[in-house]
């Protein structure tokens, strides 16, 4: 069983634009955001209409920074937490491009890449969008409680980041490249704590990075940096004990997106975490960095707590997933 | 096929237990029982009002008293100022009676989006609902337990 693809004609990711509420906005990587919204209703009557709003801007935009016309794009490949991924396939319906509905929870931006940039190294298409989105109020009403509710939040939970990324994938054009790409799989541990998503996901994410490095035959220190998706702080630390543990040491690469994305402060505990999440951050630092040629080889593995709030309610456990791609400037 | 039960690993449980961090127990107790406390003088206050200023008396000052404050707790909600209290006192603003009345209007607020007949008046009571539910329920059974034990015996 081999988990690992390599991209033998580097699909390229020419194009990338990210937007953002208020909060992320403020956050550390805030300056690289394309677009910030001041308002996280961004003009819109519901949350899940700001929320596709938000998707519709970022695929639109990274068009246009790929210099690129709407039907020059094959095929959006796109997905959010809500029900029914509603949020992606609303914003898919303005354009005439091909649409493709991914889920996998907040593994999905890299999930899309995968998918992405098989289908433009098999020179089956020329232009591929992946995006992500997820927005704070539209998954709290979802998975929590109403917003006005005068609720405490455990301090192992998480802030759900209001935002969406996109990226254009092309077989040719200038830009960073996707080189590989490692397939994860549906780890359970037994965590049944919904607000402890971090322990529930590192799990899958040390076995998906083990088995990069493991079919890769890499060391951690042939990545500049090595970004998870929203293990939040504790994940984080999980993580980077059970990688250690399997005999690889990833303290001076890892970052997470999750962790960089606010200032930590008290009302957001571990961090973020949302499908937007590591979206965001990879379409604006990440995408800037790697331009610049600061950074030269990352490894960006989303991760994903595979729960719903029926599956909570029944007394379920967490599965966790976790892809990760890696990415040359 | 696997089920959640077999998918347990204890010791990843145990060591996901052992790094994860703790409520502050003490400084969440103080904060609840402050603004618990404050919540509750407020409401005395009004009760000494319509007791000595009004003259009302009984079931009739009690259940004005409440009235107020459930005014006073649903008209913060809809400022959004009762979610703040709430994350700051935990269980003191949620216990009292203001409590009550923001886990009744924070819902029915949020779902309007869904039309006023599925969203607001169908989940009105998503968090109030089991309150009232097991309220009902108790005040039944104690009411059964009074009956048999001071009429019949």
């Amino acid at each position: 069983m081999k988990r690992t693809i390599y991209f033998k004609n580097k699909p390229v990711i020419i194009g990338a634009s990210s937007i953002a509420g208020p909060k992320e906005s403020e956050g550390s990587i805030g300056k690289f955001i394309e677009t910030t919204l001041n308002d996280d209703m961004y003009g819109e009557e519901t949350f899940e209409k700001a929320e596709s709003k938000m998707l519709f801007t970022a695929i639109k935009k990274a068009t246009d920074n790929a210099h690129k016309k709407e039907t020059e794009i094959d095929t959006i490949i796109s997905g959010d937490l809500l029900n029914q991924i509603i949020a992606s396939t609303f914003a898919a319906r303005n354009f005439s491009s091909g649409y493709l509905g991914i889920y996998n929870a907040c593994a999905t931006f890299t999930e899309g890449l995968t998918i992405g940039a098989t289908l433009v190294d098999g020179c089956y298409m020329n232009n591929v969008v992946c995006a992500s989105s997820s927005h704070f109020s539209s998954a709290e009403r979802q998975y929590r409680y109403p917003l006005e509710l005068g609720c405490v939040r455990p301090p192992q939970s998480q802030w759900t980041v209001t935002g969406a990324g996109a990226c254009i994938i092309s077989t040719e054009g200038s830009g960073p490249k996707i080189t590989a790409s490692t397939v994860g799989r549906v780890i359970d541990y037994g965590v049944i704590d919904a607000n402890n998503m971090g322990a529930a996901m590192a799990g899958a994410a040390a076995d998906t990075l083990y088995t990069h490095f493991v079919e890769t035959g890499l060391e951690p220190d042939a990545y500049d940096l090595i970004i998870s998706g929203d293990l939040g702080t504790l994940g984080s630390r999980i993580l980077k004990d059970l990688v250690w543990e399997k005999g690889f040491d990833i303290e001076k690469q890892h970052v997470d997106c999750g962790e960089l994305i606010y200032n930590i402060c008290e009302s957001e505990y571990q961090g973020g975490s949302g499908a937007g999440c590591s979206s965001v951050v990879f379409c604006s630092y990440i995408m800037e960095r790697l331009r610049e040629n600061k950074l030269k080889k990352i490894l960006i593995m989303s991760t994903g707590a595979l729960l719903s709030s029926v599956s909570t309610q029944q007394g379920d456990s967490i599965p966790g997933i976790a892809h990760a791609v890696s990415v040359e400037s | 096929m696997k089920t959640s039960n077999d998918c347990v690993n204890n010791n990843y449980l145990e060591y996901v237990k052992s790094i994860s961090p703790k409520t502050k127990q003490k400084r969440s107790l103080l904060r609840a029982f402050w603004v618990g406390g404050v919540i509750c003088l407020v409401g005395q206050g009004f009760r000494y009002l319509f007791e000595y200023g009004l003259g009302m008396s009984g079931d009739e000052l009690s259940s004005y008293v409440s009235m107020v404050m459930i005014f006073l707790g649903s008209f913060l909600t809809g400022l959004g100022v009762y979610d703040r209290i709430g994350k700051y006192a935990g269980g003191g603003s949620i216990v009292p009676i203001t409590g009550f009345a923001n886990s009744v209007v924070s819902p029915s607020m949020e779902f309007k989006t869904e039309g006023y007949v599925y969203g607001t008046a169908a989940k009105m009571f998503v968090v109030a609902g089991p309150i009232i539910v097991f309220g009902i329920a108790s005040s039944v059974l104690v009411g059964i337990l009074y009956f048999i034990g001071f009429r019949i015996f």
